[in-house]
């Protein structure tokens, strides 16, 4: 009597259904279906809402959170667990995961707040003097104004400069500086620019397999075609372009690619990119005409020896004139990672580079439509770019408390790869950057026939009943995508050390356990 | 490069794919001239290395998205650009007939000198800066609050993500807030969202609601004038924009066969699906009487149309006799026939009211009688976003639940609060007032909101010469206004207007000198201009 519409959803279980996208019939049958009154049918159903929006699938915050947040409530509610608390190793939260805000950030975020406090002696004058500066910019001397919808401007200065500096002087322009809410929303805003034409003819989006999911969710959302290219595993999850050139000729026979994204250092697969491999991405993205989008937020996350950051804008004017006056590119980058980790203030920006100016002038237009980015976290954004520096009083303690960060990040980025690589069935490429670990589990055929059985993709199975006996939170690696056949798991390497060292013993018995009792 | 048009550029690469496919297309695809300009990486392309092609943008305005060149806002559009390049100009030290720009095409109140709420600023620098809390120099029931919600932070702090829909001890104060605001109509916190900023709930809400194509697709009620935010969000959707006119005569009131009229047209070419209503009017300023909202009510039950109530401006009611009524209160009073049945998303937000906290981005909405399909579908793509920005979130739950009497910071709440309300009030009589002075200018009461949109007579003369130079007259009108007194307004075309009508959109945010001051200018630039062509 349920009409199959009825669970095409994916469910709290991490059941897969098949969405149904046909509209017009199913809108007449549920509204039947409801005892036969059409008029206490809803107006807005699943069948006859946005078939885009339906597609889209976030597995960060996906099935096996909401579960977790279940547990989380049962658990304060006194049911009794095998396990004492949750741990949300399912997505990367420093702050959440008890990493300390830097004290200077907070001081002048302080000051913006309540200019009152600028009269307080017991704040640092650089501290004050950022905090003045920033309310000079703003309308009314006030963070309650809303800024230029590009973004404050002199934090768009500050910012520029800031890439100059990053990038050995490379002269970056202002003008080309967009404020963004996070960097999801600015990655959503080029993507929502670069998606035209109908059925062979639409746009084409190259992103890596495995993928951070806003990408899939947003061109599911955008109707988008996906075109997925595969990072090499068995070679530290590397980009090789035969890949890249491999996708994009298949692509070409059903849509028009246009743009190449790129996440370095990757996310969820933590791989940090050569010097060469992107100077072959970029001569890639030249000869087949792509826009590149580089995914840049993890650019202070990296900890393996012999290998550094290279901005994507970087090496593109190292290769000189031919390129750097062609290549279509915007680069992301945010406050919620590196050694801040301040996601909740959603700050943010993009460059642009080489954008034609009439699609400048577009794109400046329609994120005026949300007037602006918060300016708390446009406010933040320009303290990570312009921190304390070697002459100011907020120096010495700023620069222990990033120092301290990193360093325990790339300890526990090195503890995680062995530890993992200790167990038999889980292998575990080096955390060169960013803040996970993506690594391969081997599951026993007895356990993929039984998560069949049940509906489910094979490692949500693996990765629910890793919740239910430990309170630990992952997200299965299908949630990113992965080779056909092959299974993995994310996991934040965030956790205190201490507690990290229990989440990886506590997954190692878990995954011996499952193994034994599936074999 | 601009004669080729989108259209030809599909077909063009339409040939392309088929060869690679190694299929003929069907005829008319032949019909295409040579591969000029396609963009789609083929080594043909290379023939033209030296010419323009291979220099030429993968994205154009001619390839890029095409809903999102229909996106029009006003609010931001040319005038306020202009506006910034006069400011740089003064700055510079050109000479101009004035000495400041007064950007009154925004209800920005902080940027007009309205000062922050203390209680509100405190409790917020206590959030950034715990190390605040041992500090004897701030109030005790400031200190419980950022205490409060700190606590529900992950790690005790506002850099954690919070829950997609916002953190949970501010969803229950949202609905608290709710409940008592409606006389104790009940308000479950899972029904609650929080938004970055009013706009993002109401984009989202729209965006579930598209579907089909053609005549199938989703049409949206939306007033005439309107906030240009629905406008956009619907172009960029792709959604049909439905328009019906307040009735300017009868104070930019909202009549139910207008409705009926816009409604049964709109039937014949797209699937009408959604009645959006802004209350207090923006840009109007009309508050709408109890009875009219039954009546809209009623009209989306019976038309089966899902409500959308945007109520940003929900304490900003001046005038003597209006009072402001919840779409969702008036529902609920109206009987389970109704409360049970029609679907509502009601928005709110921290940047309008008496705390002004627009650069915050914070917002609620709550959703009513949501299928609980929709409703996951729903908490799923806002978490594609993670969170809307905590600070928002904290002051969004100061603003529900302020302080209270017997609280130490009570009564400079009330006092600060008051005083920027009834400066409210006095502004809007004064700006409706001194506008209605002036011969050629018309202005309804600014019952609520913060805008006056007085209409204005353009001579013949200056309509002719603004039709000669491709620009709207109230354009036309705006422009010569700020390129001779620096004031920025904008124009009713940006808002839609009864056709030969003319309109601009003023605040009245500015201090009250600096108001009456304001006016004095428009009144007088406005007495020249007449004069000038006629």
């Amino acid at each position: 009597p349920f009409p199959p519409y009825h669970t095409a959803v994916r469910g709290v279980d991490g059941k897969h259904h098949n969405n149904s996208n046909n509209n017009n019939n199913n809108n007449e049958m549920s509204q039947q279906a409801m005892n036969g009154v059409p008029q206490r049918g809803k107006l807005l159903t699943l069948d006859n809402m946005n078939p885009k929006v339906k597609r889209v699938e976030y597995a960060v915050r996906g099935p096996i959170v909401q579960r977790a947040v279940q547990i989380e409530k049962e658990l304060r509610e006194g049911v009794k667990k095998p396990f004492t608390e949750v741990i949300k190793a399912n997505i990367g939260d420093a702050h959440a995961m008890g990493q300390k805000p830097i004290t200077f950030l907070r001081q002048v975020l302080a000051l913006c707040s309540y200019p009152e406090l600028l009269k307080d002696n017991q704040f640092p004058e650089d501290a004050k003097k950022r905090a003045q500066r920033i309310l000079e910019a703003c309308g009314g001397h006030s963070i309650g104004a809303y800024s230029a919808s590009q973004g404050i401007e002199c934090i768009r200065h500050d910012v520029a400069h800031f890439i100059e500096k990053r990038d050995g002087g490379i002269p970056s322009n202002p003008d080309n500086i967009y404020l963004s809410t996070g960097a999801s929303d600015a990655i959503v805003t080029i993507l929502k620019l670069l998606v035209s034409g109908e059925g062979r003819d639409r746009t084409g989006v190259m992103i890596s397999i495995p993928q951070y999911p806003l990408y899939s969710a947003a061109l599911a959302e955008l109707d988008a075609v996906q075109i997925s290219y595969y990072l090499d595993e068995d070679k530290c999850w590397s980009l090789d372009v035969k890949e890249l050139r491999r996708a994009l000729y298949a692509a070409r026979q059903h849509c028009n690619p246009r743009v190449l994204c790129i996440i370095n250092p990757g996310n969820p697969t933590g791989q940090v990119q050569s010097r060469q491999c992107i100077e072959d991405v970029i001569r890639f993205a030249k000869e087949e005409n792509l826009f590149l989008m580089a995914d840049e937020v993890y650019q202070d996350n990296v900890y393996a020896e012999g290998c550094q950051f290279h901005s994507f804008k970087k090496v593109l004017f190292e290769m000189g004139p031919e390129y750097s006056s062609k290549v279509e590119m915007a680069s992301f980058h945010s406050t919620s990672k590196c050694y801040m980790g301040e996601c909740g203030f959603r700050g943010g920006y993009m460059e642009v580079i080489n954008m034609d100016p009439e699609v400048k002038a577009q794109l400046t237009k329609l994120v005026s439509v949300r007037l602006c980015p918060p300016v708390p976290g446009q406010a933040l954004l320009d303290l990570v770019v312009n921190p304390p520096q070697p002459d100011e009083p907020s120096y010495a303690t700023f620069m222990k408390e990033r120092t301290a960060v990193l360093a325990a990040l790339a300890e526990k980025a090195k503890l995680t790869e062995q530890i993992f690589n200790t167990v038999p069935g889980i292998t575990c490429n080096p955390v060169q950057g960013a803040m996970y670990t993506f690594p391969r589990i081997s599951l026993p055929q007895k356990a993929i026939d039984k998560a069949k059985e049940e509906g489910q993709v094979p490692d949500m199975f693996y990765c629910m009943k890793l919740l239910e006996e430990e309170g630990i939170c992952l997200v299965p690696g299908s949630g990113f995508g992965q080779r056909e056949g092959t299974f993995h798991f994310r996991m934040t390497i965030l956790p205190p050390t201490e507690k990290l060292k229990l989440v990886l013993k506590k997954i190692k018995d878990f995954h011996l356990r499952f193994t034994k009792e599936f074999s | 490069m601009r004669l080729l048009s989108p259209t030809k550029v599909r077909l063009l690469s339409f040939g392309r794919g088929d060869v690679l496919a190694g299929s003929g297309g069907p005829t008319v695809r032949s019909l295409t001239s040579p591969p000029l300009l396609t963009r789609r990486g083929l080594p043909k392309e290379k023939m033209s290395e030296n010419g323009l092609m291979s220099r030429a943008k993968v994205l154009t305005i001619d390839t890029m998205n095409p809903t999102v060149k229909k996106v029009e806002y006003a609010v931001r559009g040319p005038i306020v650009q202009r506006a910034v390049e006069l400011e740089r100009e003064l700055s510079e030290g050109m000479k101009k007939p004035f000495v400041e720009v007064i950007r009154a095409n925004i209800g920005d109140a902080h940027a007009m000198g309205q000062q922050p709420i203390t209680f509100f600023r405190q409790v917020l620098a206590l959030c950034s800066y715990p190390e605040l809390l041992n500090d004897s120099t701030f109030p005790e029931d400031a200190k419980s609050r950022a205490h409060r919600i700190l606590q529900s932070c992950g790690g005790n702090s506002m850099g954690s993500y919070s829950a997609s829909q916002g953190i949970d001890s501010v969803r229950q104060d949202v609905a608290r807030y709710i409940e008592r605001r409606d006389g104790g109509v009940s308000c479950d916190p899972d029904d609650i969202y929080l938004t970055t900023g009013a706009s993002d709930g109401i984009v989202t809400m729209l965006k579930l609601l598209m579907c089909g194509e053609g005549a199938a697709r989703t049409g949206v009620m939306i007033s005439i004038p309107q906030y240009p935010l629905y406008s956009a969000a619907l172009a960029e959707l792709g959604a049909v924009q439905i328009n019906y006119y307040l009735n300017e005569e009868n104070c930019w009131s909202l009549d139910i066969t207008e409705l009926q009229r816009a409604l049964d047209e709109a039937r014949l070419h797209c699937n009408p699906r959604a009645l959006c209503i802004i209350n207090p009017g923006n840009p109007t300023g009309q508050v709408q009487s109890r009875e009219c909202i039954e009546d809209v009510i009623r009209f989306a039950a019976k038309e089966r149309l899902f409500l959308m109530a945007d109520e940003v401006y929900q304490d900003n009611v001046y005038a003597d006799g209006c009072q402001f009524h919840s779409f969702k209160k008036v529902l609920f009073e109206m009987g389970p026939e109704y409360s049970n049945t029609v679907e509502l998303a009601s928005f709110h937000s921290t940047s309008k009211c008496y705390m002004g906290e627009c650069g915050f981005r914070g917002g609620y909405m709550e959703i009513i009688n949501m299928d609980d399909d929709v409703k996951a579908q729903l908490t799923k793509l806002v978490s594609v976003r993670l969170c809307p920005p905590v600070p928002g979130q904290a002051l969004m739950d100061l603003v529900v639940n302020p302080p209270q009497p017997g609280e130490p910071s009570y009564d400079n709440f009330i006092k600060e609060r008051t005083a920027t309300l009834s400066v409210l009030a006095e502004k809007a009589k004064l700006t409706e007032q001194v506008l209605n002075t002036v011969q050629g200018i018309s202005c309804n009461p600014v019952q609520g909101a913060m805008y006056s949109f007085p209409r204005i007579t353009i001579p013949k003369k200056a309509i002719e010469e603004a039709l000669d130079k491709g620009q709207q007259p109230d354009m036309f009108y705006c422009m010569k206004m700020l390129e001779e007194t620096g004031i920025c307004l904008v124009p009713g075309s940006g808002f839609g207007q009864k056709e030969g009508t003319y309109h601009f959109r003023m605040t009245i945010l500015p201090p009250t000198d600096k108001l009456q001051i304001l006016l004095n200018k428009v009144k007088e630039f406005h007495q020249k201009f007449t004069q000038q062509y006629s």
